[in-house]
């Protein structure tokens, strides 16, 4: 491409621009309509529930770890549990691998994965609040340890606040 | 005393950092002149004003290091950061191990390297020194006021401590003593990158001798910045037992984006010392490049992301870290708009040429940035909207993979282009290897599996690149090539290195999640893997479950290996240490979990994770080839400039015999 020889210091100059400004705004673009496919949306148990993500997509659920539904599988690294919210809605969880430090039941968790067809929601990474110096964002404002019944005033981290 | 002191100097380094604005301004108002003439009396005093302040910010930090090394708990930062019981390599990292104290550390390297500035910088025309100490003095005293007014790390406490509440367990590692130090200088330095520009912009000095200047310091920030990533990317991967090493972390992405731009300025900057072209993109790369570690700093500090790294949230601090980074790239933007048009188009290249192919690989850095910074800050964005978005590698790999591509591409074709101008058919010979390589390795491994597009194109670029890197030196003497060209050849050398190891990881690697009893064993990538025995273990701030596993390949002698759960009780933490076993091709990675009930026979089974990465070291290794490349380059560049002054001197000192003897007329003026 040698059409550039001929052209003034100047031109050179405006072109170059050009090129960087169309390089700089296409990535833009693309960056642009790549967050819309792959961002990875947060949902609660409750809005998963009402307008469930498509089957296979990557999201995330957070809410509270359902007293009493921990339970192990008999390969001994898969448990499954249920995720509750605010509201009655629960979702069933499973997960295969080692397992957060403060992932307890009546904890808050935010599970990242996708939802299965049969409604279960499979989980390749789990996040827990493990000190008070990193909280998963979602969690700002849940405790460990919490009883069922306090569940409601413990999740003022992941309502919108009003 | 020793808090006291420290805050007094910190007062003191921020009056001088005053003092250095208005006296280097004031410099600027002085007539240039022919020979000197009246310089304003003001003007003298900005470089010894920025070499004090060194020395008072660094005594500051100073300071500080010395109340954590005893463990000073009447005062706060110390109280709230420290143990007594801390190993005290822990209690010295700890300094810069939290919010304000990291923020001394990076105001002192930000003092030192404007007093380096300062003292040792001779080349430059003394209006363009003066503007530029008169803009470091600004951006220094910025962070002053942020430090002084809204992190003061010397406060005391009414009442001192009993004990400390510890220091997060993920930074009591030696990783901490590395990873934040390095990275801060690196940033900093961009900063002097920043001031340098602006005080060529302000007095229109944008010329090759500015280039060279300049040069070094953008080498060695980027040096440091490139290190720094390297050592925290390797940290993560051991420490946080997640296996991985990048994570597209939004403050990982804080470190990338300046590195990106300084990597883009380093080869501008380059362009402009050797040809003089680029003037305008270079200095607008200076501004974006010291943005950007602007932004980190924002990002990290100010706590509307939260991470290891962000240690407190406080909206107080993050909107005085956004008034800063708003008057300061709002101020330089504002400058270039206003003076970039009268700075003379540099010299003509063509589109084939070694110019070219730099200005391509410019963009394209730039495009990865504009990627990685969208995809950082979307999340931000939408939570304004109250939607709760994450952006992850399904987003930042293609999305970056679509600019990486070509700029590997011309980046293994550019350093064998001429300057100005070539034609393609003079390198036909390394055009066909190159692309003879890129073919042959995506149909072998196209052949040998079935894997993932970007991993195969990065394992063929990898190759490529690889062999493409010693091109240069095809047909030239070694023993003369300058050192600055081996430092290209390395760096671009260790980007072949670090692509091969990161396409490897991702195409090959192995992963094996198992409930495991004593005396069982697992296979994984030819490694056999027996669980002896899990034992109880005590630390000196933590006790742990250590598991022992006996690894054997192939039959041959058992390695033993010991990862750990551990739990800390100052502050109350869980943490998992993993255990590694290094091959000259791989990693076997070995985490162990909770306790998992029961087997069939009754016996206590414990989870264990495993990978083989195969060849995952090349990644940290690529980063330390590429480091290494720029230490050459500024060590290459040193040594021809140290050469050109002893030249000069003898030259100098052969008139001055000649002119003594009465024999030599006038002494013709010095080359420089």
């Amino acid at each position: 491409m040698n059409t550039t020889t001929g052209l003034k210091a100047k031109h050179q100059r405006m072109v170059l621009v050009v090129i960087a400004l169309v390089a700089i705004i296409g990535a833009g673009l693309l960056a642009v309509w790549g967050l819309r496919n792959q961002a990875n949306y947060f949902y609660l148990p409750e809005q998963m529930a009402e307008a469930p993500p498509s089957v296979g997509q990557a999201v995330r659920l957070g809410g509270m770890v359902q007293p009493g539904s921990i339970e192990t599988m008999a390969d001994g690294v898969t448990v499954r549990f249920i995720v509750t919210g605010n509201e009655a809605s629960t979702i069933p969880v499973r997960y295969s691998g080692i397992l957060p430090d403060l992932f307890v039941e009546g904890s808050g968790v935010v599970a990242e994965g996708s939802l299965q067809a049969d409604g279960t929601f499979l989980a390749t990474n789990l996040l827990a609040k493990h000190d008070e110096n990193y909280v998963p964002r979602e969690l700002e404002g849940l405790e460990p340890h919490q009883k069922a019944e306090t569940v409601a005033e413990t999740t003022v981290g992941i309502e919108p606040r009003p | 005393m020793i808090a006291e002191i420290g805050l007094a100097a910190l007062w003191l380094a921020a009056a001088l950092a005053v003092l250095q604005m208005i006296s280097g301004a004031l410099a600027l108002r002085t007539r240039a002149r022919e020979g000197g003439g009246d310089a304003n009396p003001m003007a003298f005093y900005a470089r010894p004003a920025a070499m004090v302040q060194a020395a008072l910010a660094v005594l500051a930090f100073v300071m500080l290091l010395y109340a954590f090394a005893i463990t000073d708990l009447s005062i706060k930062l110390v109280a709230t950061n420290s143990h007594s019981a801390k190993p005290f390599i822990y209690k010295l990292t700890g300094t810069w191990g939290n919010h304000e104290g990291s923020m001394l550390l990076w105001v002192a390297v930000l003092a030192l390297s404007g007093g380096l500035l300062a003292g040792a910088e001779r080349r430059l025309p003394e209006r363009t020194m003066s503007a530029t100490l008169s803009v470091q003095g600004f951006v220094a005293l910025g962070f002053y006021a942020f430090l002084l007014l809204s992190s003061n790390p010397f406060e005391r406490l009414p009442v001192p401590a009993l004990e400390g509440s510890g220091l997060n367990p993920l930074l009591q590692d030696i990783g901490l003593a590395i990873h934040p130090p390095t990275l801060y200088i690196g940033y900093v330095g961009l900063s002097v990158a920043f001031s340098l520009a602006m005080g060529a912009l302000i007095t229109r000095q944008v010329t090759p001798d500015f280039a060279k200047v300049m040069r070094p310091w953008v080498l060695g920030a980027w040096v440091f910045l490139t290190f720094g990533i390297t050592a925290g990317s390797y940290w993560a991967y051991y420490e946080l037992g997640w296996g991985g090493w990048w994570f597209w972390d939004p403050v990982e992405n804080a470190s990338l984006m300046p590195w990106l731009a300084a990597t883009a300025l380093l080869h501008s900057v380059s362009v402009l010392a050797a040809r003089d072209a680029l003037r305008t993109w270079t200095i607008m790369l200076g501004v974006l490049a010291f943005s950007m570690s602007m932004l980190g700093t924002f990002l990290v500090r100010s706590g509307v992301l939260t991470s290891v790294h962000a240690f407190a949230v406080d909206p107080e601090r993050g909107t005085f870290i956004l008034v800063l980074l708003g008057l300061y790239i709002g101020g330089a933007l504002a400058l270039f708009a206003w003076r970039a048009s009268s700075i003379a188009e540099g010299k003509r290249f063509t589109a084939t040429s070694r110019e070219a192919a730099l200005v391509f690989n410019n963009v394209m850095l730039s495009a990865i940035l504009a990627i990685v910074l969208l995809g950082t800050l979307y999340p931000l964005l939408t939570e304004a909207f109250d939607v709760r978005v994450s952006v992850g590698p399904p987003y930042f790999n293609p999305a970056s993979a679509i600019f990486a591509i070509p700029m590997f591409l011309v980046m293994a074709v550019g350093p064998l282009l001429r300057w100005k101008d070539d034609t393609p058919r003079r390198i036909q010979f390394e055009l066909s290897l190159i692309a003879a390589l890129l073919i042959s390795v995506v149909s072998l491994v196209a052949i040998l599996g079935d894997y993932a597009i970007l991993p195969v194109l990065g394992l063929a670029l990898a190759v490529g690149l690889g062999v493409a890197a010693f091109l240069p030196l095809r047909g030239r003497k070694l023993a003369r090539v300058p050192v600055a060209v081996w430092g290209m050849v390395l760096a671009h050398f260790g980007v072949a290195v670090a692509l091969f190891g990161m396409a490897s990881e991702s195409a090959f690697t192995q992963e094996r999640l198992a409930a495991v009893s004593a005396g069982q064993t697992e296979s994984i990538g030819g490694f056999d893997v027996t669980l002896e025995s899990v034992d109880p273990v005590a630390g000196p701030n933590w006790t742990a479950i250590e598991a022992r596993l006996a690894v054997s390949r192939d039959g041959g002698d058992a390695v033993m290996l010991a990862p750990q759960a551990r739990n800390f009780w100052s502050p109350p933490q869980a943490t998992s240490e993993s255990a590694l076993i290094t091959r000259w091709n791989g990693q076997l990675y070995a985490v162990i979990g909770d306790a998992a009930g029961v087997d069939a026979a009754g016996n206590a089974r414990w989870q264990l994770r495993l990978w083989w990465k195969p060849f995952v070291t090349f990644i940290w290794y690529g980063g330390l080839l590429i480091a290494l490349g720029g230490v050459l380059a500024i060590a290459g560049r040193v040594q021809v400039d140290l050469r050109r002054r002893t030249a000069t001197r003898l030259g100098e000192e052969r008139r001055e015999g000649l002119r003594a003897l009465g024999k030599g007329p006038k002494a013709p003026e010095p080359a420089e």
